[in-house]
Formats: C-alpha cells, sequence, structure tokens
C-alpha cells in the first residue's frame, strides 16, 4: 500500500521572499515536501520558521509582498502557482479546504451556521439552497453538534469554542475535500476539547479519505496526529520522516532540542532543557546552518557551508553535518539517548513505522577519523 | 509538626458577578486553599473554571462577594488606606499571559520596567533609577542596552522577560503567573519557566502558577490545586495529583494532554467525565484522603476515594 499510494501534493524547490520596508525577509528557502493519499503531514516548528507561509502558499493565500523566487506546488500534477485567480477559486475551499487556528474570528458573527456551512455547497457546487442546507444538516450531525436540527439556525456566538471549531471543521470538510490544511486548529481550546477535537478529525478523515497538512508547534498533538513529520526551522525543513522516525530516532540537533524542551510524564524535578537563544532574524539569515548559533553541537562547517540532507532510512533525511560520515560522534541529551534506545527495541520487534533502512544509512556515526571536519 | 509558614490563605473565596441578577455567575464559588512561603502553587483549570478570576480576587483586582483571602496574615480585603494597598502591591506582583498586549508600545522599556521603581519611589536619582532597571533586565536574561528600546523590537519570549523584569522591580515576595508561557513556543516556555525557577531560588519567590498546560504545571509546581465550574475539586502534592488523580474530573483532563511520544498516543484512552454529580445538590467539602492530597467530597463518597488511593498504591488516612 505504501508505494502505491499517489502523491496528492508536491512541492518542490519552494523558495518565497516578502518584501518589507525593513528589506527582503527570505521566509521560506528551498522547501520540499509531498502529501499522500489520505495521509497526515505535520509541519513542526516556532513562529516564524514559516510553517504558516507554506501552507498559504499550497491554498494560493499569499499576501501582496510576497514573491515567489523558485519553486513548484503540484496539486493532482498541476502547478498552483501558475494558476489564475479562477482556478484557485474553484480549487479552494472545495479541494483544497483550511481550518484556522481561532474559532472565535474564522466564522462570519452576523451569519447563521446552516448557512455558513451551506455556502461552499451553493458555491462550488451550484447546489439549491434546499439541497445545500440538507446537506449542511447532515455535517453538523457528523461533527458532533448534538441536537443539529435546532441549532443550525444559530449564531455563532450561542456556540461555545469547541462547538464553534468543529462548525468551522464542518464548514471545511463539507464539499469533502482532498486536501485539509489545519493550522494550529486546537491551539485556541482547552486539552479535554483538544482531544475531542483531535478524534473528530481522525474520524472524519477515515470517513472521507482525505490527506491532512497538520500544522502545530505541540509535540504531543503530532505524535498523535501525523503519519509523517516535516520539521521546520528559518523557513527549512530540517529533517523529516515518518512519525516513529522523527520521535523515536531524531537526528538533527533542532529536533533533539525541540522534544527535549517538553517535560513529559517522567521529567523529574530540575532545569528543563532549553533551546538557547533566539531564532535568526530572516532579514539576513546566516551563512551555513541556521540552526548553528543555538547548536551546542554545532561545528565549524555548520557556520560555513549549510548542510546537505543526509539520508537515514528510505523515509527519514536529515539536514545537519553530524551526519556526514567524517563527522566526530556527538552524545545526543540524555532524553534523546532514552528515544534512540525505544527505538532500536522496537526495531527489533518490528512495532516500528518506517520504510526500510538502507545498507548505506547514516544511523550511526563514524567513529574514527574524526579530524576531516573537526570541531 | 508542621514548620512551613503560610504566606496566603484562601478561606471561602466567592467572587460572584451580576449578583442577584437572572444572569449572575459565580465565577468563583467557596475555594479555599493555602500556598507556603517559597513554594509554587499550581492552579489548574480550563477556561471558565474560575482560575484567573481567583488570581485576581487574590490580588485585590476584584473585591471578593464572600470569604477571605489572608496574605502573611493579613485580610486583603481589609486594606482600605492608599499607603496600605501600596504596600500590598510591593509584595504581590503579578506576571501576564500575552506579552503582546501587556506591554505599553508606546512607552520604552526602562520607563515599563521602572514604573514600579515610579510609584513606589524606589530610586534615589535617575542614575539608580537606571541601574536598577539594567540590572533587572540583566537578571531577567536581557542585556542592558535593551533598556531604550521599545516592545515591538522584542520577540514573545523577551517581552515575557521584560513582563517578569517589571513585576521584580519593586521586589515582592509573591508573584502571581497567570498562563505566563501559554503564548510562548515551545523551546521558549522552558527558557522562561527555567528563568521563574532560577529567580524563585534566588530571591525566595513564591509563586502563584496559573494555567491550562498540565504538564508544565506538574513540573513548575510543589502543589497542584484543581478548578472546574468555579470550584476546587482536588489539591495535592503535584506528583500525587498527575500521576495517581482521585477526583474523575482530574483523571480526565490528565488523560487528555498529549505527550510528545507516537506509541503512547496510539494506545492513549481519555477518560471522559461526566460533571452531572458535580450539581447533585450534596453538600461537598475539601477531605484530605492521604496526607496533603484532599478531594471535594461529600460524606458517603469518601469511602470511593479511599479506595482509589488504596488501589493506586497510596495510605488514606484513617
Amino acid at each position: 500500500m505504501e508505494n502505491a499510494d499517489e502523491n496528492i501534493l508536491e512541492v518542490k524547490d519552494l523558495t518565497i521572499d516578502f518584501h518589507t520596508y525593513a528589506g527582503t525577509v527570505k521566509a521560506i528557502r528551498d522547501v520540499s515536501f509531498h502529501l499522500k493519499k489520505g495521509e497526515t503531514l505535520a509541519i513542526v516548528g516556532e513562529s516564524g520558521s514559516g510553517k504558516t507561509v507554506t501552507t498559504k502558499t499550497v491554498m494560493g493565500l499569499l499576501a501582496n509582498n510576497a514573491e515567489v523566487v523558485e519553486g513548484t506546488v503540484k496539486f493532482r500534477g498541476k502547478d498552483i502557482l501558475k494558476m489564475s485567480q479562477k482556478e484557485l477559486e474553484d480549487i479552494r475551499g472545495k479541494d483544497i479546504a483550511e481550518i484556522f487556528q481561532d474559532p472565535m474570528t474564522s466564522l462570519d458573527p452576523t451569519m447563521r451556521i446552516g448557512k455558513q456551512i451551506a455556502e461552499p455547497l451553493r458555491i462550488h457546487k451550484g447546489y439549491s439552497r434546499e439541497k445545500a442546507n440538507k446537506q449542511a444538516l447532515e455535517m453538523l450531525k457528523l461533527v458532533g453538534i448534538t441536537n443539529a436540527e435546532e441549532r443550525i439556525n444559530d449564531y455563532p456566538h450561542q456556540f461555545s469554542g469547541g462547538m464553534r471549531q468543529r462548525i468551522v471543521i464542518a464548514i471545511a470538510l463539507v464539499c469533502y475535500p482532498e486536501i485539509l490544511i489545519a493550522d494550529e486548529p486546537t491551539t485556541a481550546l482547552d486539552v479535554t476539547i483538544q482531544a475531542q477535537i483531535l478524534d473528530l478529525m481522525k474520524e472524519l478523515q477515515e470517513k472521507i479519505s482525505t490527506s491532512i497538512i497538520f500544522i502545530t508547534h505541540d509535540l504531543g498533538v503530532v505524535a498523535g496526529m501525523a503519519d509523517r513529520v516535516a520539521v521546520m526551522y528559518a523557513g527549512k525543513i530540517v529533517e523529516y520522516g515518518t512519525v516513529d522516525e522523527i520521535f523515536y530516532n531524531p537526528q538533527h540537533p533542532y529536533t533533539w532540542g525541540l522534544l527535549n524542551s517538553m517535560p513529559t510524564l517522567d521529567t523529574a524535578k530540575g532545569k528543563l532543557e532549553s533551546i538557547p537563544g533566539t531564532p535568526p532574524d530572516l532579514l539576513d539569515p546566516p551563512a551555513g546552518d541556521p540552526f548553528a548559533a543555538r547548536n551546542p553541537y554545532a561545528m565549524k562547517i555548520d557556520e560555513e557551508k549549510e548542510p546537505p540532507f543526509f539520508k537515514v532510512s528510505d523515509t527519514h533525511y536529515a539536514a545537519t553535518w553530524l551526519l556526514h560520515p567524517d563527522a566526530p560522534h556527538v552524545e545526543p541529551p540524555v532524553e534523546i539517548k532514552r528515544r534512540q534506545e525505544v527505538y532500536k527495541e522496537r526495531l527489533q520487534e518490528g512495532t516500528i513505522n518506517q520504510g526500510h533502512i538502507h545498507s548505506t544509512g547514516n544511523t550511526t556515526f563514524g567513529t574514527d577519523d574524526d579530524d576531516a571536519i573537526g570541531e | 509538626m508542621d514548620t512551613r509558614e503560610k504566606i496566603l490563605e484562601v478561606k471561602h473565596l466567592k467572587q460572584y458577578f451580576n449578583v442577584g441578577k437572572k444572569d449572575e455567575v459565580r465565577a468563583v464559588d467557596d475555594v479555599s486553599f493555602d500556598i507556603y512561603k517559597g513554594e509554587t502553587f499550581g492552579l489548574v483549570g480550563e477556561s471558565g473554571s474560575g482560575k484567573t478570576t481567583t488570581g485576581r480576587a487574590i490580588i485585590r483586582l476584584l473585591d471578593p462577594t464572600d470569604g477571605q483571602v489572608l496574605f502573611n496574615g493579613r485580610d486583603v480585603a481589609s486594606l482600605k488606606s492608599k499607603s496600605d494597598m501600596m504596600a500590598f502591591r510591593r509584595e504581590m506582583q503579578m506576571i501576564f499571559q500575552d506579552p503582546y498586549a501587556s506591554l505599553n508600545p508606546r512607552m520604552k522599556v526602562k520607563d515599563i520596567v521602572a514604573e514600579g521603581i515610579d510609584i513606589h519611589h524606589l530610586a534615589k536619582n535617575d542614575k539608580d533609577r537606571t541601574n536598577q532597571v539594567e540590572d533587572l533586565l540583566e537578571t531577567v536574561g536581557l542585556n542592558r542596552d535593551h533598556s531604550s528600546r521599545y516592545p515591538n523590537e522584542f520577540s514573545g519570549g523577551q517581552r515575557q522577560r521584560i513582563g517578569i523584569a517589571r513585576a521584580l522591580a519593586v521586589q515582592p515576595d509573591f508573584i502571581i503567573a497567570d498562563e505566563p508561557i501559554s503564548a510562548l513556543d515551545v523551546s521558549i516556555q522552558a527558557q522562561v519557566v527555567n528563568l521563574m525557577k532560577e529567580l524563585q531560588e534566588q530571591k525566595g519567590l513564591t509563586y502563584l502558577f496559573i494555567a491550562h498546560d498540565l504538564s508544565m504545571v506538574k513540573y513548575i509546581s510543589d502543589r497542584i490545586g484543581v478548578m472546574h465550574y468555579g470550584k476546587l475539586l482536588e489539591i495535592g502534592p503535584a506528583e500525587e495529583v498527575y500521576n495517581n488523580p482521585l477526583h474523575l474530573y482530574t483523571e480526565s483532563l490528565v488523560s487528555a494532554v498529549p505527550q510528545p511520544d507516537p506509541e503512547f498516543e496510539r494506545n492513549r484512552r481519555q477518560v471522559v467525565y461526566d460533571s452531572t454529580p458535580e450539581f447533585d445538590g450534596k453538600k461537598r467539602q475539601m477531605v484530605e484522603i492521604t496526607p496533603e492530597h484532599f478531594v471535594r467530597a461529600s460524606e458517603d463518597e469518601l469511602d470511593t476515594y479511599r479506595k482509589r488511593a488504596t488501589d493506586a498504591g497510596l495510605k488514606p488516612l484513617i
């Protein structure tokens, strides 16, 4: 099944600049990824890492001061970046839909929710009011609004935050889109409500077999939702792999830092391992690895030359010089070593979700011949 | 004999809004807890649970409907004169959730941080004021020369550091931190939490840490109180409340926290909580089930809670 899957979306070499008064912000630099049918790809990163800009590009919703310097975004083989406004409008909301972060501001406060859910059907599919309303009601039931028949004529303010997010999801899914972009869909919600919404998304994904791009900075949510994960930093993808590979066998020091800075169930008291410093200024991105300045494992080469992607397995790549065959051996943080132990065990048990490890894969670091790269 | 010194005692605190009207809201309803000197007390709950209102009533931004807040043994509600209020505000300070909304964008960092210093006349002269501000900025991990900049030149994490420096400026003993890290990125959250812990050790601060993020609250707090619908349902040592919650609501809250572990997430079973028993009209009060671990219970529920404690390997009192 894995290999037979078609790529519904292919983003290649995407590079986007924003022209601002302060100068040119290099927001996205050489980003490539693909999305398979029915899968969930999580894009993880800090604010300003470019994850939202990436999805805005997919939606054809870039701001006026954005310039696509390079790259293609192919949806079913056709480049979204070359589409006319008309073509984009046909796709947007129908084939590619988005759930936004804040359910308080993404609904029209003056419009009954039934009408808001029916709107995409009326516009994209030309349904009659009656037919659209009927389907809107079905959708409302599907997302778990009780008393749907009565509530369909209510206004957004008559619903709680969690209920509103269900309505936003109903609007996004009513046309059965092929791609659903969820940009921090549960960040504004309480944990118990978050859990309900995430379960709902998984359930609906199975029912209408949509692919999901899930944007979040919450690694807990990613662990529960994603099939594959792309980690973004300073406008670049620095590591990607299956969810198990990223959480149990992470290779990039930034991924290490992210996983390390979260208290887990068994984090003892003491100091949390934080990532020092702040992300680089994208008006003037540093040469070399953009994470170098915050990276305790940085080598000289990190400041000079940008690392290419090194292959860890068929499905797992990381852009860090530490994976170079000549790189010195480093000890990852304790928490990361614990995770890698879990990975080894699971690998032996055969319960890990990953692609095949290549015989030339760089899962082990060279221990001799260290001086080729040097500290 | 308990040698810990109580810095704050909240006794049957009630904070109602629109009292006597049809839309009366009992935001905080009969909440009691103590906070000991030098500890971090985590107050957890979902939106609308009353945790923020509790914090605001403690620092007298609201006048409680009923009940008492004793700070160092003195009733906060009895502070009438301006000088009493001033003295109180020097001892208790607040850090806010949104580092964007809580800093005046038209004031320089030095004036934001020095506002408390100015109001309380804590600086001998201009030079002393500048010195104090720059020391504070250094204390929170910023540069001395940041003092002449405006808030918009800083990232979220840096702004929160400015907010912390402002709170520290009047040398308080007690700080209420209302969701201080919720608006920050994961890697920055850890920085701010570490900073708060360091400051606590250096200055012997006591924290009331209000948050909805249970994993972070468990990490930073010595003890945790769980609020729901304006009532405190459970209080206990952080680890114990998190690992062996007695109240079913706490259990459902803990079970809903996503963990950065795919295998755990695949097997996670969320406990669904039914809140109807909270409204059955039975008389409930906080009862100590195991040492230091209280749960809001009626007489006939006590055995159930003791059994839950025993099943979890704890030793119930009595």
